[in-house]
């Protein structure tokens, strides 16, 4: 019974943390473009400061008609959605929050495959509704979703690998206990290409282009209306709040800081927080990229940037033992 | 090998089966459909979804085997790249929605043909090796990374080798067949005219 007690609270707290967090990320980032953009953001909905803003947005989308377009594959397009957005909620369950032995949902062996396989999953929602919408836009979409899943998805597990490469494991709570703190500078090539990458996947500025709403109109979400448009959104937010989380893990020493023992989850959060908010901060100050450029960035830059933080690993691991 | 792999059934039947492997024979009925779904579907595009249930269906297998690393690296190359490439690749030749009776081949009989000798060959290897080999489940993990990782490199080294190196060959001949394809339009630039328009459209 106690087994049963556990499992549930735990996958509360998850479900908990999976609804709350990708909002707060997005209310910190409608006040903060607004702020950056030299406005206020939303100010009226919930009194103070607007806080409210996205439950009202949530009831606007539930209230919408769920429009399905005449000449799209009905199921896939319905079904589209849910592939996007259950990935994440699947990943929170491998990400540890502190050094306790409880803090993380259910400890995986290979964290770091479970953690980019199923994420990997996730874009092929993006894929299924740029194809099953009957919409060239959205067709475009998808093309353009595919071919930086292709480019992002390598660096991305390269640097992943020099990660696990350094820590001689490749679970995420193993990572974490053999962190030192230099690590940081030893690994920060790998952890900036891992985030730029990671960006690319989640189709965020400057990497949007598959979604680029001033040309081809949301690509692959052109067509989605009411409910079903809301839970792309809040892929993308989930998948901001997944993004940090793990970059925070992998590079920067997650629950690592003064003090770990008792305000480890406090640490991981708070870094978190931090690379969310460079995220949005990216978004208002970056152009967006070209498609070309964008290829070009990833297999000129960042494979070889990559490669280089895999050799650079080697070489001190082979050194330090 | 590890320890709790053994030789010699020895008190294990089929009569009374575990949990798991019932799970595991119920999951592998799912991918076996999903799998002929996706070869007599008449949507293409369907096919590649359908594909992907299936090679899920075989890293829930894996799980059930408790090859936790193989069932990642399964979805992480299978679902989350191949599958990826095939669907650009069938976005790239606007497959249509509903039916393309034109993706039928005359080829059928010969498909069949060989698919049933290569799954013949498969299961009669695979059964003539592993005749009596049993998996303890119960007594720990048995294909965790470590696991995995030390059979790989001990005992399987060279075959791992080889293939790299036959990877490695396939990269780069992709690379010269794609650069020699590209020679007679100029570098860098696709197609810009004629029916093939769409196909520089990602290159722009």
């Amino acid at each position: 019974m106690n087994d049963v007690l556990d499992v549930a609270l735990r996958l509360l707290a998850l479900l908990l943390a999976f609804l709350v967090l990708p909002l707060v990320v997005g209310q910190t980032e409608h006040k903060v473009m607004a702020h950056m953009q030299g406005r206020l953001g939303p100010m009226y909905a919930g009194g103070f400061h607007g806080w409210a803003q996205l439950v009202a947005d949530g009831v606007k989308f539930a209230q919408k008609e769920d429009v399905v377009p005449a000449g799209a594959d009905r199921r896939i397009f319905q079904l589209a959605p849910a592939v996007a957005l259950l990935p994440y909620l699947l990943v929170l369950v491998a990400i540890p929050i502190g050094p306790a032995e409880g803090a993380v949902g259910q400890v995986v062996d290979a964290g770091i495959f479970f953690v980019l396989a199923v994420m990997g999953v996730g874009v092929l929602g993006s894929l299924m509704a740029g194809w099953a919408s009957a919409n060239k836009f959205s067709l475009l979409g998808g093309l353009r979703t595919a071919a930086q899943l292709m480019a992002y998805e390598l660096p991305m597990l390269l640097t992943a690998a020099s990660v696990a490469m350094a820590a001689g494991t490749v679970s995420l709570p193993g990572i974490l206990d053999a962190f030192e703190w230099w690590w940081v500078p030893w690994q920060i090539v790998g952890g900036v290409v891992f985030f730029t990458a990671g960006l690319a996947e989640l189709q965020r500025p400057p990497f949007d282009a598959p979604i680029a709403d001033s040309e081809i109109i949301f690509g692959a979400y052109t067509e989605y209306t009411g409910l079903r448009f809301a839970l792309f959104l809040l892929a993308e937010y989930a998948g901001i709040v997944v993004l940090c989380g793990l970059t925070t893990i992998l590079f920067l020493g997650g629950w690592h800081g003064p003090s770990a023992d008792g305000l480890g989850w406090l640490w991981t959060l708070l870094k978190t927080a931090v690379l969310a908010f460079i995220v949005i901060w990216l978004r208002v100050s970056y152009p967006r990229l070209r498609e070309d450029q964008l290829q070009r960035f990833a297999w000129t830059c960042l494979i070889p940037l990559s490669l280089a933080q895999i050799a650079l690993t080697g070489v001190v691991k082979v050194v330090i033992s | 090998m590890s320890p709790a792999v053994h030789l010699a059934a020895t008190g294990h039947g089929f009569l009374s089966p575990t949990g798991v492997e019932i799970a595991f024979l119920l999951v592998g009925i799912a991918t076996f459909g999903a799998a002929i779904v996706t070869v007599t579907t008449k949507q293409l595009v369907h096919a590649a979804l359908w594909l992907v249930v299936a090679l899920g269906g075989l890293a829930v297998e894996y799980l059930l085997l408790t090859a936790e690393f193989i069932a990642w690296v399964q979805v992480l190359i299978y679902v989350g790249s191949v599958v990826v490439l095939l669907l650009f690749g069938l976005m790239l030749t606007k497959a249509p929605i509903g039916r393309s009776p034109d993706a039928d081949s005359g080829n059928r009989p010969a498909a069949l043909a060989v698919a049933v000798a290569a799954a013949g060959v498969l299961v009669w290897v695979v059964v003539d090796a592993f005749r009596t080999t049993w998996i303890e489940l119960d007594k720990g993990v048995q294909g965790s990374t470590a696991v995995s990782g030390e059979s790989l490199f001990r005992h399987w080294v060279l075959p791992f080798e080889a293939l790299s190196v036959l990877l490695l060959a396939a990269l780069v001949g992709a690379i010269v067949l794609s650069r020699k394809s590209g020679h007679d339009s100029g570098p860098g630039v696709g197609h810009e005219s004629g029916p093939r328009a769409g196909h520089g459209k990602e290159m722009r």
